[in-house]
């Protein structure tokens, strides 16, 4: 079950082959069209023609998710706004996002690449897709929507939210292709319980979660709720969006799309290589981007890579399920969440210390934040409308910058603990009752 | 005449009033009345005390967050329907009452009700003026 078998399958003699002459150009093409990038190399005194071999890519500086915010909202663009046919954005840590542009070519290539991950696990033409991801900013409803109509599945664009609407059409339009994040799915699955609506009833089949990790167990629990087979894939806005990297039907690590990215793996602290099979943070360099390339985009997701070919028969290298993320990004319900941008909300709000604790929590496969705050103001003491008022602006505020509701605590002041150093404001326990 | 009263900002977990009791204690102030509604995780601690300042010392020195505000204080005879004269008192002046707690003490034959008004002045006046009895901070103190 291939997409494009050839180059899936490439020997990897070859694919490397392919993989160096697009680094090169790649190199090349940032030099002539990205200012940021021709001083960069410039400064490593690095050229396309000093790229020899792929180990030679470590010397192009790494470019982190900061370089994009600086150059916000098109700096990094390669090209005039009139070959860009679509922009995307994800959340950034001041609120500013950060900001992709998309050429013609890019948008084919993304769909080229989700088509793979949607094959790769035995969707077809006779599918019946419904994309349950907030359609947007975020890139994970239409670069699903777009490979999937690649692929030439039958399309339900019904966005995320509305549950029991969702439901319905499970049932009714006898979908068999579901496209969610994995806690949604298996929300959706009680909520269809919950309305009687019984697995023999659906004709779902396969489920393409992502944009969140995800147990072995709640993988098993949707799987049994729904009667279905499901795959995990990767991806983020900088890069592209889902199908960077994605698991065939064999779920033994996600293939990376090696023909458009270079996958390495740095050590976090130093940002030196490591060696193959070693675990650290995943770098990808895009091979084949034109809007936005990116030489050696650092991540912060730590995973290992295993280039032992599987037994599928592509010969693109395995990631592992990410294991967490280098830096302090927390992912809420799907949306990335810096605990930074929580303490500039905090910090600009009078009558509580600018101290606060972070406890994430799961309950019926949904995450939530609590953010308990120290209360300073006694004047607020008057009544209580005077304190919730103040609560609920807490709460308002967050909710604008991070774009989640959050549950606000007041409590007593230097009543949360104190750090020397690295503070640890974050409690997390919702992998404490695994699902 | 209005009498001070301590707010003090209690969180809803177990050991926060204790804590709070100890240092009143400590600072050898008598408690006259007290008052405490939660919401789901924090409450407000009312009290009429002999001593607001030393009390409130004492509390913000273990980390209170904690406000004297004045109330309006009433004596009312031990009796039925004392507390429904006042109350009709209040109701056909239009003064309205954001929250009141009462208490007894072993002297006297009065009950004392603390009444929270936004206008103190006008309501200490309205009682007296109906000849209702006002308590002062030092008959507060000589309780």
């Amino acid at each position: 079950m291939f997409f494009q078998k050839e180059i899936e399958t490439m020997p990897r003699k070859e694919l490397e082959r392919l993989q160096l002459e697009r680094l090169r150009h790649q190199v090349d093409y940032c030099a002539r069209n990205v200012p940021f990038y021709a001083k960069r190399l410039a400064e490593a005194g690095v050229t396309a023609e000093k790229i020899k071999t792929l180990s030679d890519v470590k010397y192009i500086p790494l470019t982190t998710k900061a370089d994009i915010r600086d150059n916000y909202p098109y700096g990094l663009f390669a090209v005039p706004m009139k070959e860009i046919v679509r922009i995307h954005a994800s959340s950034g840590t001041t609120g500013k996002p950060t900001v992709v542009g998309y050429t013609r070519n890019d948008l084919d290539n993304w769909s080229d690449c989700v088509a793979r991950l949607i094959r790769a696990v035995g969707v077809d033409d006779g599918d019946i897709a419904q994309v349950s991801f907030g359609y947007g900013l975020f890139t994970g409803a239409l670069g699903l929507h777009y490979g999937l109509e690649k692929v030439g599945c039958a399309v339900i664009p019904v966005s995320s939210g509305n549950t029991e609407k969702q439901a319905m059409l499970l049932k009714d339009f006898g979908t068999t292709v579901l496209i969610s994040t994995p806690s949604y799915a298996m929300y959706m699955s009680e909520v269809a319980k919950g309305m009687g609506i019984t697995r023999d009833e659906l004709k779902l089949r396969i489920g393409l979660f992502g944009s969140e990790g995800c147990t072995d167990a709640l993988r098993d629990k949707i799987e049994q709720g729904f009667g279905l087979f499901s795959t995990d894939n990767y991806g983020m806005s900088e890069l592209m969006g889902p199908g960077v990297s994605g698991e065939c039907h064999l779920r033994c690590g996600l293939h990376v799309n090696e023909d458009h990215f270079l996958p390495e793996i740095i050590d976090p602290e130093t940002g030196e290589p490591r060696e193959r099979g070693e675990s650290g943070e995943l770098v990808v360099t895009t091979l084949t981007k034109e809007g936005i390339p990116l030489l050696r985009y650092r991540t912060k997701d730590l995973t290992r890579l295993n280039y032992e070919p599987c037994a599928c028969g592509r010969t693109f290298a395995r990631m592992d399920k990410v294991r967490g993320r280098s830096d302090d990004m927390l992912k809420i319900r799907g949306v990335n969440v810096f605990p930074s941008q929580i303490e500039s909300v905090i910090a600009a709000i009078n009558g509580i210390a600018p101290h606060y604790e972070l406890i994430l929590t799961r309950q019926n496969y949904t995450d939530y934040l609590e953010v308990r705050v120290e209360l300073t103001d006694a004047s607020l003491l008057e009544n209580y409308a005077a304190l919730d008022g103040l609560r609920q602006t807490v709460v308002a505020k967050l909710q604008t910058v991070l774009g989640i509701k959050a549950k606000v605590t007041l409590a007593a002041p230097s009543s949360l603990k104190r750090y020397e150093g690295k503070a640890k404001r974050i409690i997390d326990r919702r992998n404490e009752n695994p699902d | 005449m209005a009498i001070k009263q301590v707010s003090i900002f209690v969180e809803n977990k177990p050991g926060t009033l204790v804590a709070i009791t100890d240092a009143i204690g400590a600072a050898g102030v008598d408690i006259r009345a007290m008052s405490i509604a939660d919401t789901q995780d924090f409450g407000i601690l009312r009290l009429i005390v002999s001593d607001a300042e030393k009390t409130k010392q004492a509390v913000r020195e273990i980390g209170c967050v904690v406000s004297i505000t004045e109330v309006v204080a009433v004596a009312v005879s031990d009796r039925p329907g004392a507390l429904n004269d006042v109350m009709h008192i209040l109701s056909e002046n239009g003064v309205n009452i954001e929250y009141m707690y009462a208490f007894l003490t072993s002297r006297g034959h009065n009950a004392y009700v603390v009444l929270r008004v936004a206008d103190n002045d006008k309501a200490a006046g309205i009682l007296a003026s109906k000849g209702v009895k006002l308590v002062s901070e030092d008959d507060i103190a000589n309780l």
